[in-house]
């Protein structure tokens, strides 16, 4: 059967077919819909934990126990799983663990680029790298019998651009996961599995004898591929990057690494030999033209290739005609166009956005925001611009801890969403209230991990596979971290979260503000939907209303008499009714729900009728 | 010489449509036998900012992306957006514009000017010889569902390709929920009757 898969959809579908029995992971893009598709498929067992490193962990004992199992992560996650990743490394498991890590180069949803490849190394242990969704399918099986054949944790490397994109996948006929006889008993192996210094002094050398053994195999793995063309130019590559190359250069020799750590030292040797200029083509970092020069293979590859961003067939062909590759005729022609400066079209906070109102109360405040992962990153950008640091999940806190006791003139505030705050907020804040810090924590509660497709979380009362849970509850869980002053505030409403604030920031001691309102993109908040409108005849075009950044507000082409100024007009579309404009209008030109509701009230006498 | 493979750039506004827009061109390459890519990036970018979706059909597609100046049809569903992207099209390519302009923060708070359609004319004429503007948007929101708009669009491009429409429709059938089928059939033929009659 064929279908049209993301490389995402693919990875799921090969981890059914490969017989994974547990699964988890944290939603990061571009990762994410991997433990979604793979979740309602029978007889696997998957959930989102509160972090990367819970989840590794989780995948761990899943593969200790003797079941086959998944870590899902994207690349800056597998920081956050780091620690789990050279432990799991050097016990090895009973049954086959893929960490699925998708980097993103070009940082279409990140905070930067990094190589996960290089942890492969780092931690010894082989990478895998699919080129397209059949083969991200395929790999999942490949990679779990590479995992217990060699008694290893296998890093299976995507990237963006095969996360994101479809291709036409063959499945297997549906069919049901064969069910175990009996319930297998747990293996006991202190000296493998505890690693206490006397017992991790015998593993290291195993690990070491392990990645050896591996790089000779690689040498005949099926996956490592060479297709001579013309002998000319011989191109080694891997990932999206083997797709743009034969895009570019349909003739040349290749050599496709679908193991790009370790690498498969003779069989590229012997490649190299047979053709006349050896280039490499990765995207990122060297990580296998190092290899090849380490291992004595001259080449060429980010001398000609960029290191940073993603690489498309267009950076792939300029580079090369740069470097005396392909002529210049090899350019697509090219249209000019005579075009005015285009307006930009950032990403912003969606019209309702419970986050808005936040950030439109701390610039009137002046005080400095240490910022955190999520949609709210985005109170950044103007005409917002009130969060001023944003590093890495759950920094927030500790930095402004950090900032609080530098004694600057300025008074500091974190903000955190709460997917986040359980992800790593808490170690963070317990450390406030350890340390007691003048610190002022806002926690944007939007019930959900919106920025990533609105996954499930330990607030929300559901699991990933729709099972129900008990709801976490913030309050009582910042209460038993040791803070004393929370209060819990409706971001919709303007002068109760300025009030607050104003009265947390006035103190010494640590507070936490919980701003809970659902995500205006959720089916609860859609359904209470109601555009509001502009009584133009009051508009003084002061411009108020559009510096709260909502898309939903822009300039009338009626102008205000008195300043020939535009006034603001809210699209019927766009608008949920969320009332921030409505409240922050000096001139009352912005009618509020309860205002529309009257007027749409029928007089009396049509009652009568 | 032919072109191996055909290459559809969808531009518009993150929360148009133009995710599901991608996936019917793509899946009605796939009914059509032919192999297809697609490729679209999700996360920060759907949160109303600039959001494109690379389709590619062929005999044997590699890349998933499709090089600038390579584009065969380019399908904005906003006005601005055709703009940024025009000079992504072939020599000789297609253009289809919704009549719909969505306006950026950068313009309704900051100081950035929105173009006039005298900036498009002027950027467009001798360049772009094949293009449509097709008032998607406003026969959408005549049907009482202004979010079909990117179906309609998905119509008028269907005019100018050697599809079968019952392909374009059985995918579309298949893609959207079941009582929004009729909606959505009735919102594709408007587009293709447009396209063939205004090209």
């Amino acid at each position: 059967m064929k279908r049209l898969l993301s490389g995402n959809e693919a990875l799921a579908h090969g981890a059914w077919e490969a017989g994974v029995r547990v699964a988890a992971g944290y939603p990061g893009t571009p990762s994410t819909e991997i433990l979604e598709t793979l979740a309602p498929m029978p007889g696997v067992y998957a959930e989102w934990c509160p972090n990367e490193k819970v989840a590794l962990d989780v995948a761990v004992g899943a593969a200790y126990a003797g079941s086959r199992s998944l870590a899902v992560m994207k690349h800056v996650g597998l920081n956050v799983a780091a620690d789990s990743l050279f432990y799991a490394s050097i016990t090895g498991l009973e049954a086959g663990l893929v960490i699925i890590c998708a980097d993103d180069p070009g940082m279409h949803s990140s905070q930067g680029e990094q190589d996960s490849r290089r942890y492969a190394k780092f931690a010894r242990v082989p990478c895998l790298e699919p080129t397209s969704s059949q083969e991200a399918k395929d790999i999942v099986g490949v990679a779990l019998d590479l995992s217990e054949r060699f008694d290893t944790p296998v890093l299976l490397r995507t990237t963006t651009r095969i996360a994101h994109s479809h291709g036409i996948v063959e499945l297997e006929p549906e069919r049901a996961l064969p069910q175990r006889q009996e319930k297998p008993s747990y293996r006991v192996d202190p000296t493998k599995y505890v690693m206490v210094p006397a017992n991790a002094r015998r593993r290291h050398p195993v690990i070491e004898k392990r990645i050896s053994q591996l790089a000779e195999y690689a040498n005949s793995f099926a996956w490592n591929q060479v297709e001579y063309g013309d002998r000319r130019l011989g191109i080694v590559t891997q990932g999206v990057a083997y797709q743009y190359a034969k895009e570019v250069f349909p003739n040349a020799s290749f050599c496709r690494l679908g193991m790009t750590y370790p690498l498969p030292a003779r069989l590229v040797a012997d490649f190299a030999a047979r053709v006349e200029r050896l280039i490499v083509i990765e995207e990122l970092d060297p990580v296998i033209e190092e290899e090849l020069k380490l291992a004595g293979i001259p080449c060429e590859g980010k001398s000609i290739f960029p290191l940073i961003d993603e690489l498309s067939p267009e950076v792939v062909r300029e580079s090369a005609i740069a470097a005396g590759l392909l002529p210049e005729s090899s350019r697509p022609t090219r249209l000019r166009l005579e075009r005015p400066p285009l307006p930009s079209r950032p990403p912003v906070l969606c019209p309702g956005c419970p986050h808005r109102g936040i950030f439109v109360a701390l610039r009137k405040l002046k005080v400095v925001v240490n910022g955190d992962i999520g949609c709210y990153t985005l109170g950044s950008l103007p005409p917002l611009t009130a969060l001023h640091t944003c590093g890495c999940m759950g920094a927030s806190i500790g930095v402004a801890h950090g900032v609080s006791k530098a004694g600057i003139q300025q008074k500091n505030v974190a903000v955190i969403g709460d997917s986040t705050f359980f992800h790593s907020g808490i170690p963070a804040l317990l450390n406030v209230a350890y340390n007691q810090s003048s610190t002022v924590t806002i926690i944007l509660d939007n019930r959900t991990t919106a920025m990533t497709g609105h996954q499930q979380h330990p607030g929300t009362g559901h699991t990933l596979q729709e099972r129900e849970t008990s709801p976490i509850g913030l309050e009582p869980l910042v209460r038993a971290l040791g803070i004393r002053q929370v209060y819990v505030v409706d971001p919709y409403n303007m002068s109760q979260v300025e009030g607050v604030l104003s009265e947390c920031l006035a103190g010494d001691d640590p507070s936490v503000v919980i701003a809970q309102r659902e995500c205006a993109l959720l089916p609860a908040a859609r359904k209470a939907y109601m555009p509001l409108r502009i009584d133009s005849a009051k508009c003084i075009a002061c411009g108020t209303c559009r510096r709260v950044g909502c898309p939903a507000i822009s300039k009338s082409d009626e102008l205000y008499q008195k300043n020939a100024r535009p006034k603001s007009r809210i699209d019927p579309l766009s608008c949920t009714g969320c009332e921030i404009c409505a409240q922050v209008c000096p001139a009352n030109a912005i009618l509020f729900r309860a205002q529309l509701k009257e007027e749409a009230k029928p007089a009396r006498w049509e009652h009568n009728k | 010489m032919t072109r191996p493979t055909t290459d559809f750039l969808l531009a518009g506004v993150g929360g148009q449509g133009i995710l599901l827009a991608a996936d019917v061109i793509a899946l009605v390459g796939l009914e059509s036998g032919l192999d297809v890519k697609k490729s679209e990036v999700h996360g920060m970018a759907q949160r109303g900012g600039s959001v494109t979706s690379h389709v590619r059909w062929g005999e044997h597609v590699a890349s998933p992306l499709i090089a600038p100046g390579e584009v065969d049809y380019l399908i904005a569903l906003e006005r601005l957006e055709a703009l940024r992207y025009a000079d992504q099209l072939r020599p000789g390519g297609t253009l289809l514009i919704n009549d719909y302009r969505i306006v950026p923060v950068s313009v309704s708070s900051g100081s950035d000017t929105y173009p006039g359609a005298e900036d498009e004319e002027k950027a467009y004429a001798g360049a772009i010889e094949r293009r449509i503007y097709v008032p998607a948007m406003s026969f959408a929101q005549k049907l009482g569902q202004a979010r079909v708009n990117n179906v309609v669009m998905l119509g008028a491009l269907s005019a100018l390709l050697d599809v079968p429409e019952d392909t374009w429709l059985k995918v579309i059938s298949g893609r959207v929920p079941d009582r929004y089928v009729e909606l959505n059939q009735r919102a594709f033929s408007i587009g293709r009757a447009y396209s063939a009659t205004h090209l």
